[in-house]
């Protein structure tokens, strides 16, 4: 909690982790490293707290078909703006039920989009209910929703947009594709990050300045700058799985060069032990070499920095589609949720366009903080024998 | 000093080649050719399709095409033709940038009037209830993005009538007086500034505790409390100048993060400024008005990267770069 908080959530700042990479032998009886890792990190109850979330929605995402009461696409012609329903306990007489209930609703102002509830109609909410069949996974095949409301009738607990589609089953389908940018991207950046800059460091002489001259291009362009320009090399109205490779593909593309640079300083200082003198005297191959016995070394930054560098692709994501250049409609993603509060009238009349997706959007930003901020305390070997300040 | 400015800039020059090849291929794997995309288009007149395809050699391969891409830059200053705009791109490209610059100019002056105060009132009174809750704040905020705080202040303003809803001028601008103009500015300007300028603020402003906290450990500042010199004196003249130097780089990397921070502002805020521009010039295939913003968003980096390592010579005489 002490150490400067990450900077913008830019696939491009600069990752501001300390590099410094030193094991001191300490007087303590001998713990392993995992054992040290799991009570630094329990005592950190944010870093506890971010992860439950991040757990949580992840799940969310996978199950999204089922716990959805509709499908992303799913159109209800007869309410569009809807408000979000909200729930009762308490029925018009005053009695109290268990069971919650929503109320119907009838369209009062045409114009405007003003509902009114119909205090008589009380439609008590299923579980497990039969509706739309979806496939969860490529797996389960099924058409059982967690909830919904008896035939005929709708509930729409976030609202709905503009085209009358559920906001709280867009949001959970949206999540499958704007959380796992965030994964996919890092995956992919690191990996190609870790090898650029471990073989920088390692090979040195002509391949470390390609590969730093690379960098620094990369960094010298405003990344929104360099996203865009790259997304012009796909057609604007590809399908969505396509585009999702595509933006996965800039991001991971313009995020390796940051890391690199990081790795090369780290990979300068490892190849200087007397370990990997040892494995090149054996005759182990430089490949090898920096995969098996420098690169693993780095292990404990790179997972904080891949951490605190999620938010970034996943923004990355978010601003591509509310540009109306990532993700495209009819599909879900957060981004595009939130394209449609562009408008003034929607901000002014049917708010939760903006607060759903900027919701889910703003948690998974700070849990994804928390949780590498808890984890960089937990890593930070000089933090394991010190004081915390 | 000198050399190393020298250095810097002669530095820049490879940088930039390889920012234009980068950019150009890019724009070549575009799809969709927009030589006949011209052709259909009724109001660019053959004429200047004529020029353009002598210029830049427009039905040559790409090599070609990037080497006079590069001659007319270079010998005649010429970026090309914005398709969409009827202008040369150097014109259209000199408005945004200079309404981008007056935005980060704006929004710097929200981040370091607000971090720099705010960061010392930590700093001073470590641990207090203000300085807890100025930790949480920060940290929170550092998780709401600009798209979001851009679009609830646009919500706000929307809804009140405070702000105007995008824009950078009223429409009867040209009837104010000079003063009237300028109150007008800064009007259309304050939510803008606000969304990029909050963005960094978090971070620069736990560095100025930070740094006034390291500093308010050292010797001399010790020695200075113990001759009994007033607590005032102490943290304003004596840590606070060197608490500062570090924050003096930053400056400028910052400078150059707020142009590249504007963007997604500008967009929300319809303010005319270079990211603008460059999305409707990427949407509708505008190629050499696409070339020459991200060139010159990048001159604009490049630049503010320079200007900080220059501020921090300057302003420590510990450093030199000879």
């Amino acid at each position: 909690m002490t150490s400067a908080p990450p900077d913008r959530h830019d696939p491009l700042a600069p990752l501001v982790l300390d590099p410094a990479e030193s094991r001191a032998d300490t007087a303590t009886p001998p713990e392993s490293p995992t054992t040290i890792f799991w009570r630094h990190l329990k005592k950190s109850p944010l870093a506890i707290i971010g992860g439950s979330v991040l757990l949580l929605f992840y799940l969310l995402a996978i199950v999204a078909p089922f716990v959805a009461p509709y499908t992303e696409e799913e159109m209800d012609r007869r309410r569009y703006f809807h408000p979000p329903h909200s729930l009762h306990l308490v029925d018009r007489q005053g009695s109290f039920h268990l069971r919650p209930f929503v109320r119907e609703t009838r369209l009062a102002n045409p114009q405007q989009f003003r509902y009114e509830d119909i205090e008589t109609a009380e439609r008590p909410l299923r579980f497990f209910v039969r509706g739309a069949s979806y496939t969860m996974l490529g797996l389960v095949s099924s058409n059982l929703h967690l909830f919904g409301v008896d035939n005929g009738s709708r509930v729409y607990l976030l609202g709905t947009d503009s085209f009358g589609r559920d906001e709280f089953s867009r949001l959970l389908y949206g999540g499958q594709v704007s959380l796992t940018v965030g994964l996919v991207g890092i995956l992919i950046s690191f990996s190609l990050g870790l090898l650029l800059g471990g073989i920088s460091g390692y090979v040195g002489g002509a391949t470390d300045s390609v590969i730093m001259r690379s960098t620094e291009l990369l960094l010298s362009i405003p990344s929104l700058y360099l996203i865009i320009a790259l997304r012009a090399v796909f057609p604007i109205d590809l399908p969505s799985q396509q585009v999702y490779l595509g933006i996965v593909a800039i991001l991971a593309f313009i995020g390796w060069a940051g890391l690199a640079r990081v790795i090369r300083g780290l990979v300068l200082s490892i190849r200087r032990n007397e370990y990997v003198t040892a494995a090149e005297a054996l005759g182990v191959s430089r490949f090898r070499i920096i995969t098996r016995h420098i690169l693993p070394n780095t292990w404990s930054f790179v997972i904080v920095a891949a951490t605190i560098s999620v938010p970034g692709y996943i923004l990355g994501e978010v601003v591509l589609s509310f540009l109306g250049v990532g993700v495209q409609e009819p599909a879900a993603s957060w981004g595009n949720m939130l394209n449609q509060a562009r408008s003034l009238r929607a901000l002014t009349s049917f708010p939760w366009l903006l607060y759903v997706p900027g919701v889910a959007i703003f948690l998974t930003v700070m849990a994804f903080n928390f949780l590498g901020d808890g984890l960089r305390d937990a890593l930070d070997p000089r933090r394991v024998t010190g004081g915390t300040s | 000093m000198k050399t190393y400015v020298l250095r810097r800039f002669l530095q820049m020059i490879p940088l930039l080649f390889g920012i234009s090849a980068l950019t150009f291929m890019l724009l070549q794997l575009a799809p969709g050719d927009f030589l006949n995309q011209m052709g259909e288009n009724p109001a660019i007149s053959p004429a200047t399709i004529e020029a353009m395809r002598r210029n830049f050699g427009l039905d040559q391969p790409w090599y070609v095409q990037y080497a006079l891409y590069l001659r007319n830059i270079l010998l005649h200053f010429d970026f090309g033709e914005s398709f969409s705009r009827h202008q040369p791109v150097f014109t259209v490209i000199r408005d945004g940038l200079s309404n981008t610059l007056i935005l980060a100019g704006a929004a710097a002056i929200v981040t370091w009037g607000l971090a720099i105060p705010l960061g010392i009132w930590a700093a001073v009174r470590q641990y207090s209830w203000i300085d807890k809750t100025l930790s949480l704040i920060a940290f929170v905020w550092l998780s709401i993005p600009e798209i979001l705080s851009g679009l609830l202040l646009l919500m706000l303003a929307a809804r009140t009538g405070w702000f105007p809803v995008g824009g950078m001028r009223s429409i009867d601008y040209d009837q104010f007086t000079a003063l009237g103009k300028l109150r007008d500015l800064a009007w259309h300007l304050a939510l803008p500034a606000l969304v990029v300028g909050l963005v960094p603020l978090a971070s620069r402003m736990r560095q100025m505790r930070g740094n006034l906290l390291d500093v308010l450990r050292l010797d001399y500042v010790t020695t200075a409390r113990s001759k009994g010199l007033d607590e005032g004196v102490v943290i304003y003249k004596h840590a606070l100048r060197n608490a500062l130097n570090p924050m003096i780089t930053l400056f400028g990397y910052t400078l150059g993060a707020l142009v590249s921070g504007s963007f997604v502002a500008e967009i929300i805020f319809s303010w005319p400024g270079l990211g603008r521009l460059t999305l409707d010039a990427i949407l509708t295939q505008d190629q050499y008005l696409v070339m020459g913003s991200v060139l010159m968003a990048s001159v604009v980096l490049i630049l503010g990267n320079l200007v900080a390592d220059l501020l921090l010579a300057i302003a420590d005489p510990r450093i030199s770069y000879d």
